[in-house]
């Protein structure tokens, strides 16, 4: 966890150093908040993992030493079908073309979504099947 | 359903069952990013083949001077839906959806990516995004007309009015929050299920790339969502963000445009990098040359590529010219690392030709002549002197053809085994790479000599001057050269199809972790993962004379099965 910390909060010093080179030499303003903006990004989850990576147990993937049975067991649960991200997708989509063909198409996509919400909210409770 | 993925820690099996439905109700649902990387990849090579066909039109157009196959009007649409086709729905997707999807859990022994659903989710938002952007050509305006790079004013309701350039914009909207959720997808996922023992850096540099490429997603994206949104609402709710009439600043959008469509270039970039590292090194027999060095060099070019935005910009007259020329010059450092190690990886191996070392090595050959102009353009006199020239079109198309084309099916001949468990056809790969080597340099190449003769881009007819027609001529039959060998390809596959060649798990005697499970792989990936001593755990195992470990791998005691189907567990 601790490299993962470190890449982020590079990032965020790079692009805090470059931010303010670039305002001190030209001043621009949209470039510079834009910059500023980016090692926001890298500030927010990068400290986040470097203050984890200290107060958490050493994880298997990174220890270099680590046996195929320090890791073993559950990783995860995994949904291995589920019908409601296509549904979510067509209600996307219908709420995009509603910006283009008149309001009419939103209230279909918002019906949809709300379907889909629904689905993907009661299959992580009880386990959905299609 | 949902099932709950366990680690194999010995070889156990049989292989997990997939429990779930078939066919077409099987690519609408399934959250297995297997199946939703095969749904990325085929559907952005369906994409890629409509942008070539644009293309084809567009050199056909240009084959003759004062030619009129098609309009300005459809010529302008042409070329800005065969770049934005391209550059949104088949460059970036056919990396980070398709190859990211399928490979990256494999390398670092995941059982899926992090969020499934989300996944899928974001599949459907870039299927549907796409077919909006194409859909733009049945409207009565036409599709967008305005380049893919939507300069304003030019993009405003007055100068490109209609649904064609709103479909577009909406398009790009539900494509970038696509691209957005892949990012966050892909980082979750190479941070939290790593297989024990795969540390950071373990991990292949296909996957390191891919982890770059995702945070250089989440950098650029929301950038260029949150213009397209200001560009909709100056085009419908009365703003004037980009008019100068209302106290808007057009050059923002360019600002913004570029702050996002740089780093997209090495969105692009960086995973076929990644990718054609890894082959040289199986094909060479040899492991990746300045392992650490790859992937600093990935880190510096990912970043300096965030600060380079308005080199694109130099001819509007409002940009820090030396801030953005040095930062540009900067970037040829970590790629000539990259070059350098390449050659290094490859120095003294033992290498074979097969069709993905020819297409990773072509990538090499052509990407370095992009990055060399690209050395030029980086210098604010000869940019001035090229900019929106046919020398811009050439450079841009080395850079992005060369690693996006050539890497693309260097990566996809090389995990075509893996994808699909049968082998594509050695001959007609062949055949498809010295067409395509042949005909890309005939194609671009005489763009660059139009480029220094001023020939401008984005015009649809030109009167004969100088050799401009010659040279047009020369370029058009090169693209002819390149669709026959697109073509090649296509017949490959088929055939691969027709006539099936099992692969095996390992055809290539490949190093990674992806090739230690079976072609394709079984449901939740893996029954058996070999210990992880190096960034060659596959290697080590099968060659465990030749490995560059310090010491023996320690044994390992055989543990009895632990694959859960998962049905008999916690069902949440």
């Amino acid at each position: 966890m601790k490299t993962e910390g470190t890449v982020l909060l590079f990032i965020a010093g790079f692009f805090a150093l470059v931010a303010v080179i670039y305002w001190m030499w030209g001043g621009e303003q949209s470039g510079t908040a834009m910059l500023a903006g980016t090692a926001l990004l890298g500030l927010l989850p990068g400290s986040y993992y470097f203050w984890w990576s200290r107060h958490m147990k050493p994880r298997p993937e990174d220890n270099p030493q680590a046996r195929r049975a320090d890791g073993a067991g559950v990783v995860g649960a995994f949904p291995s079908s589920s019908i409601w991200p296509f549904t979510l997708g067509v209600a996307a989509a219908s709420v995009g073309l509603s910006l283009v063909f008149g309001f009419w198409t939103a209230i279909v996509g918002f019906v949809i979504a709300a379907m889909a919400v629904l689905g993907v909210i009661r299959e992580s409770r009880r386990g959905g099947v299609v | 359903m949902t099932t709950l993925a366990a680690r194999p820690e010995a070889i156990v099996g049989p292989p997990e069952e997939e429990h779930g439905p078939s066919g077409f109700l099987k690519w609408i649902t399934s959250t297995d990013h297997k199946v939703i990387g095969k749904s990325y990849t085929i559907t952005a090579f369906i994409f890629f083949l409509i942008a070539g066909c644009m293309a084809i039109v567009i050199r056909t157009q240009l084959a003759s001077p004062d030619n009129h196959i098609v309009s300005q009007h459809v010529y302008n649409e042409l070329f800005t839906m065969h770049g934005s086709v391209m550059m949104y729905l088949f460059a970036g997707p056919f990396a980070f959806g398709g190859l990211a999807n399928f490979i990256v859990p494999l390398q670092i022994g995941a059982p899926d990516m992090a969020f499934p659903r989300l996944n899928a989710f974001s599949y459907w938002l870039y299927l549907g995004g796409g077919t909006i952007m194409l859909l733009g050509f049945v409207t009565t305006s036409g599709a967008a007309d305005f380049g893919w790079v939507a300069y304003a004013p030019l993009s405003n309701s007055i100068n490109t009015p209609g649904a064609g350039p709103d479909m577009w914009i909406i398009a790009l909207v539900l494509t970038g929050f696509s691209a957005i959720f892949t990012g966050v997808n892909i980082c979750a996922t190479v941070f939290y299920l790593r297989a024990p023992g795969m540390t950071m850096f373990r991990m292949p540099i296909f996957t390191w790339n891919m982890l770059v490429t995702a945070i250089l997603i989440l950098i650029a994206f929301p950038v260029l969502t949150s213009a397209l949104v200001m560009l909709w609402c100056d085009r419908h709710l009365g703003t004037h963000i980009f008019t100068v009439s209302g106290g808007g600043v057009p050059v923002l959008w360019q600002n913004l445009f570029w702050f996002f469509g740089h780093p997209e270039v090495y969105i692009l970039a960086l995973p076929y990098f990644g990718a054609v590292t890894d082959i040289l090194a199986v094909f060479s027999r040899k492991p990746v040359f300045g392992y650490k060095g790859m992937v600093f060099a990935t880190i510096a070019i990912a970043s300096l590529s965030t600060s380079v935005w308005a080199h694109h910009m130099f001819t509007t007259g409002t940009v820090l010219l030396p801030f953005f020329s040095i930062m540009s010059y900067l970037i040829a450092v970590p790629t000539g690392i990259k070059f350098f190690n390449w050659i290094g990886t490859m120095w003294r191996g033992s290498i074979t030709f097969n069709t993905p070392m020819l297409f990773a090595v072509g990538f090499l050959v052509v990407f370095l002549f992009g990055g060399v102009t690209g050395i030029f353009l980086a210098s604010p006199p000869v940019d001035f002197a090229m900019h929106d020239t046919f020398f811009v079109v050439a450079h841009f198309h080395e850079v992005l053809f060369g690693t996006v084309v050539f890497g693309g099916f260097s990566a996809l001949t090389y995990w075509y085994p893996k994808y699909t468990g049968r082998m594509l056809n050695e001959t007609l790969g062949k055949i498809s790479f010295w067409l395509m080597f042949i005909g890309f340099w005939v194609t671009f190449m005489p763009q660059y000599l139009l480029g220094e003769e001023g020939m401008p881009r984005r015009i649809a007819e030109y009167l004969p001057h100088g050799n401009w027609t010659v040279l047009n001529r020369i370029s058009t039959a090169g693209a002819y050269l390149l669709f026959l060998s697109v073509f090649v390809m296509l017949i490959n596959f088929v055939e691969a199809w027709r006539r099936p060649v099992p692969a095996g798990d390992n055809p290539w005697d490949a190093h990674t972790l992806e090739w230690a499970t079976s072609s394709p792989p079984p449901h939740h990936n893996f029954y058996w993962i070999p210990p992880i001593r190096s960034e060659r755990p596959v290697w080590d195992h099968n060659h465990p004379d030749h490995t560059t470990l310090p010491a023996p791998l320690a044994p390992e005691p055989a543990l009895a099965a632990t694959v859960a189907t998962g049905d008999e567990g916690r069902d949440q």
